[in-house]
């Protein structure tokens, strides 16, 4: 991002990509990672692994309170309809039932703060995730093509304040098992 | 330790641990491999075309039976005055019914941390889609006026009136709305790794294209995934007391009535017990020749099909212990028109169908006590079909003996299905089977990043495990590491 680096072809440098064939040798460099104290970095993996998050040191998400919060609005959403339609709005004289009665209304409160709720969940996993991003950098290494299939990579940022070239690839390929390849921008 | 005693240790695990759930020494590459061939091969077996021809044409033959219901109006049906509710209700409630197993399946199991879910639940989830699909046909075409529908919902119309929220019905089209729509977020969710797994392995540019985009630039980043998982965690929460609402307010509309046999408080739990009865065989009835055509037998094992038997024998007890329940609460109430009712089904005109009901759902799902029946794939296929059989009638039992013989003798009839009505219902089966051979040709039927991470690959054994579930049985050690158990000799 910044162009401070540049691959050995003098492309601009997106960062350094490590494979690792198996979980444990991943587990381990990524400790190893966390604690060198990089910060734009990331593991992929094709599919979660138990215990990368601590050792990358990520930080719990807090998708649990939008969609808490959500779930809220929602009951209030459905119930405030329900009242204003039934009550305010039209009242529907219908067998001598009261306008406004919460048990009858709680069947449709109920879905309406699922739904609200669920959207959540989904739309904020997708906008926490930055996602859809249909173009990265990473999506040019033809080795990363098998981090959806059986292998599983470090990447650091060139834009890392700690990435140096050298050092960061000395690091990286410190690392039990690893294969290091420069990634351009 | 002595060689015979080292190849002594596979059996003793195998005993502890259970067979294991991917089978056939399976590697993280072959389960992509499996699964992702299905869809990549040019051509999938003769069997599919087969079964997508004659589906097809029976989808079609649905839509021409809409056609003429909306040309000619619903006198077309064989419904009469006492009977307003034939095959149309029949029929929403199956296929609601049936979608009620993908959501156990996909949400509950995942809860119960179940990792045998992992093989099936896409397939499951698929079912539940398009069944929610077909259910929702029904009611919209037997309102007469179809084109009006959207006086069903708050929507702002030339009337100036709102639905009328005190009743069961518009709660059923928030349940029934509400369900679609999260069901489809869930099994799009849990398909966007997949998807990407397929985009990294396409040859085409078009196929790049189309898994490109759906799987919205995934790149399998732990930061992701951790949200993801979240994300998962929290919709399979809100989807399982939602599938638990969602046939308790179709039982609702029955229940909330005045109708002898309608009017029970034992309706919504038998109704969820119902439902994930009948959904379960479908799932048994899906998966059996899928497994066989796409050689799944590795990922799908004989385990998974035992697990799900067990699911249709408990179900299916809950369900037969809900009718006698339901009739010993008719002669125990005292009231002569729920007595009445309850004898006429057993003895009245519909009797063939209430004992066709009984020996569907009461009585042939209890060869699945025997473990032959459970591991034998014609006896699978038998209960399956039985049961789906027996479930449809389940619902035409409820619906019809009670309008057909309500309070008043001068006000009884009595309900033919027309062939209108009988092609309608063969025409939903069309619709549903239709696209699930689409699904199965043309998306990731297996969840490949959830199988994988139950693999040895996956190192859950690496340490104790604190994220989706304690696997106890499943991962080699973990006992005895966590609680300290019998030192063995490996």
């Amino acid at each position: 991002m910044n162009g401070k680096w540049t691959t050995a072809d003098g492309a601009p440098l997106f960062g350094l990509l490590a494979e690792f064939a198996d979980v444990d040798a991943l587990i381990e460099g990524a400790e190893k990672v966390r604690d060198a104290g990089y910060t734009k970095w990331d593991a992929h993996t094709p599919f979660p692994v138990h215990g990368l998050d601590d050792a990358m040191g990520i930080r719990h998400t807090k998708l649990s309170y939008l969609v808490f919060a959500a779930g809220v609005f929602g009951v209030f959403a459905g119930l405030g309809l329900q009242w204003w339609t039934n009550t305010v709005d039209y009242s529907l004289i219908l067998s001598g039932k009261p306008f406004f009665a919460l048990p009858a209304n709680i069947p449709v409160l109920f879905e309406v703060m699922v739904l609200f709720a669920a959207a959540a969940a989904f739309v904020g996993m997708l906008a926490f995730n930055n996602l859809p991003l249909w173009y990265h950098s990473l999506f040019k290494s033809r080795r990363f093509l098998r981090a959806t299939n059986d292998r599983f990579f470090i990447s650091i940022e060139a834009r890392d304040p700690k990435f140096d070239p050298r050092a960061t690839r000395a690091l990286l390929e410190s690392l039990r098992g690893a294969a290091v390849e420069e990634v351009e921008e | 330790m002595s060689r015979s005693t080292a190849e002594a240790v596979p059996a003793l695990d195998e005993r502890i641990r259970g067979e294991p759930l991917v089978a056939g020494g399976e590697t993280l590459a072959s389960v992509t491999e499996t699964v992702c061939a299905i869809v990549e091969k040019p051509r999938p077996p003769r069997a599919w075309y087969v079964a997508f021809g004659i589906s097809a044409m029976l989808a079609g033959l649905l839509f021409a039976m809409i056609g003429y219901l909306l040309i000619e109006g619903t006198g077309v049906w064989g419904i009469n005055v006492p009977v307003g509710w034939g095959f149309d209700i029949t029929n929403f409630v199956f296929w609601v019914g049936i979608g009620h197993a993908g959501t156990l399946i996909s949400a509950i199991l995942f809860l119960f941390r179940q990792k045998w879910r992992t093989s099936i639940n896409r397939f499951a989830e698929a079912m539940t889609i398009f069944a929610v699909l077909c259910a929702g046909l029904f009611p919209a075409i037997h309102v007469g006026r179809a084109w009006v529908e959207y006086w069903m919902f708050p929507i702002p119309n030339n009337l100036s009136m709102w639905p009328n929220f005190r009743s069961p019905l518009l709660w059923d089209v928030f349940a029934v709305s509400t369900y679609m729509i999260v069901s489809l977020l869930f099994w799009y969710m849990g398909m966007i790794p997949d998807l990407a797994t397929l985009r990294d392995r396409a040859r085409t540019r078009i196929r790049r294209f189309f898994y490109g985009l759906f799987s919205l630039g995934w790149r399998g980043s732990n930061r992701q995934w951790h949200r993801y998982e979240r994300a998962y965690l929290l919709l399979a929460a809100l989807a399982t007391p939602l599938v638990l609402s969602v046939h308790s307010v179709v039982s609702f509309d029955f229940a909330v009535s005045q109708v002898p046999g309608w009017h029970t408080t034992i309706f919504p739990p038998y109704f969820v017990a119902g439902a994930i009865f009948g959904g379960f065989a479908m799932v048994l009835l899906l998966i059996v020749p899928s497994r066989e055509w796409f050689g799944l037998k590795n990922l799908i094992t004989m385990r998974h099909l035992e697990n799900m038997t067990k699911i249709v024998l408990a179900t299916g007890s809950m369900v037969g212990y809900a009718y006698l329940i339901e009739i010993f609460i008719a002669w125990y109430s005292g009231n002569s028109l729920e007595r009445f009712t309850f004898m006429n089904r057993a003895l009245g005109p519909y009797a063939w169908a209430f004992w066709t009901m009984v020996s569907c759902n009461v009585i042939l799902p209890q060869l699945f006590w025997f473990k032959r029946f459970r591991r034998s794939i014609p006896a699978i296929l038998l209960v399956a079909i039985g049961v789906n059989i027996g479930m449809w009638f389940e619902r035409y039992v409820i619906i019809v003996t009670s309008l057909s013989r309500d309070f008043l003798p001068s006000s009884w009839g009595h309900f033919t299905p027309t062939w209108v009505d009988l092609c309608t219902l063969l025409g939903s089966f069309g619709l549903f089977f239709t696209l699930f051979l689409l699904f199965l040709r043309f998306l990731p039927i297996v969840a490949i990043a959830e199988v994988k991470s139950v693999m040895p690959e996956a190192k859950l054994d690496r340490d104790v495990h604190h994220g989706q579930g304690d696997y106890h049985g499943d991962i080699p050690r973990q006992h005895e590491r966590q609680f300290g158990g019998p030192e063995t000799n490996r």
